[in-house]
């Protein structure tokens, strides 16, 4: 307990959370600094490449057993069921239209690829080992939560369009993740030894960097959505992903990951998309409010995540395993 | 110089739906369509801001092509159909061109 209350106070210290707190300041002071579009866009291919490939690598050396099979299925229904208790608690506590619920729903059923990052290089300080498949287990993650949105926003009725399915499923950040993922694998040790200096050693600093600028943006969306993010919402930006974490914790412990394995599902059970949930959204559900449901999810559960959720999480995970 | 009156249909769109704008305009057969993208901006639905996005959503590209007098309707009513309900907004503006040509 006391060396997870130690990692906890680490993760509030490290750099990235320092330099996403300095981005969020920076941004709400109204200050110029600012990440060119394609900079920030080259930071996430990197990082998706950067974590895939490791994750590959670490499978190619560990081996794999049922328990990655059982951890994808309960990625892929934790990622279903999740925004149909969302999509509840904002039908109880607000009054938002179905639309914007289902909307919030989706975004919370699926996952945040950074929040994913910021958990697994916590782990790593802490000198933890989690299952290399569990960056698998997060692209599993990403789809589910937006079918079962669209279905709740059309009362049963609809669905997605093969062409916007096309879009999720095949979208950049899931390919170079799921694709790098393989190469590791393929690869294995040799492979990750091979590209380390570009793939291991620089890894934290663009973290960093990436994370500057995701509080920039965070800031932002909160400047922006002031009149727009009502207390329930904030509210349930704050609870839901602790609603998450418990469900995540249940299945981490039916499956029987490790200490650090439990720990990651627990995160992206917690965790809120703000990449590919949104950009689905547009093309399948136009009439919901991206000025609502962007905010909440970047700019409240985020840095929620960010500085007290992952060693909430890890503080879980250790009591629990 | 000589110059012919045509019509520029311009189209303010956010980015996640710029594929199935420009897919219509093919299937249209405009001659032409070029893609900006747009830094920033404020508008009904509230602002959005280039820098820094890494996803696709809160991104607006504006769209623009050129047209003979006598295909605006053809042209902008499906385009309308199609972003009517999205953020956007489209406009129609008399212009001249020098190749008469090429629209």
């Amino acid at each position: 307990m006391d060396s997870a209350l130690a990692l906890a106070s680490a993760n509030l210290l490290s750099p990235m959370v320092l330099f996403f707190v300095l981005g969020l300041l920076a941004s709400l002071a109204r200050s110029d600094l600012s990440i060119p579009e394609a900079i920030a866009k080259g930071m996430s291919l990197y990082l998706m490449l950067a974590i895939g490939f490791k994750g590959g690598a670490s499978v190619a050396q560990n081996g794999v057993d049922a328990t990655l099979l059982w951890s994808l299925l309960a990625g892929v229904v934790l990622s279903a069921a999740i925004p149909l208790i969302a999509f509840g608690a904002l039908t109880l506590t607000t009054s938002l239209p179905r639309v914007d619920a289902a909307a919030i729903a989706a975004h919370y059923g699926s996952i945040s690829i950074v929040t994913f990052l910021a958990a697994v290089q916590a782990l790593q300080t802490a000198g933890i080992a989690h299952e290399g498949y569990m960056v698998a287990v997060a692209a599993a993650m990403e789809t589910p939560a937006i079918i079962v949105a669209l279905w709740l926003a059309r009362k049963g009725g609809g669905g997605m369009d093969s062409g916007t399915l096309r879009e999720v499923l095949l979208n950049g950040s899931i390919v170079v993740l799921l694709g790098s993922f393989a190469i590791g694998w393929i690869t294995g040790a040799d492979g990750l030894k091979s590209i380390a200096p570009f793939i291991v050693d620089p890894f934290k600093g663009v973290l960093c960097l990436f994370l500057l600028d995701m509080g920039l943006i965070a800031g932002r969306g909160l400047r922006d959505a002031r009149s727009s993010l009502t207390l329930p919402l904030v509210g349930f930006g704050i609870y839901m992903p602790l609603i998450g974490a418990v469900l995540g914790l249940v299945a981490a412990h039916l499956i029987g990951l490790s200490l650090g394995g439990t720990a990651l599902l627990i995160t992206l059970c917690a965790s809120a998309s703000y990449i590919a949930v949104p950009a689905a959204l547009r093309l399948a559900l136009p009439e919901a409010r991206p000025a609502i449901y962007l905010p909440l999810s970047l700019g409240v559960t985020f840095p929620f995540n960010l500085t007290l959720g992952i060693p909430l999480y890890l503080i879980l995970a250790s009591l629990f395993h | 110089m000589q110059t012919h009156a045509k019509k520029r249909i311009d189209i303010m769109v956010e980015a996640p739906l710029m594929k199935k704008v420009l897919d219509l305009l093919d299937e249209l057969e405009v001659t032409g369509y070029t893609v900006i993208a747009a830094l920033a901006g404020r508008g009904k639905d509230g602002s959005w801001h280039r820098d820094g996005l890494v996803g696709r959503a809160g991104a607006v590209v504006q769209i623009f092509c050129i047209v003979d007098e006598s295909r605006v309707d053809a042209v902008a009513e499906p385009l309308f159909k199609m972003i009517s309900r999205q953020i956007g907004i489209v406009t129609i503006t008399d212009i001249q061109v020098i190749r008469r040509d090429h629209f």
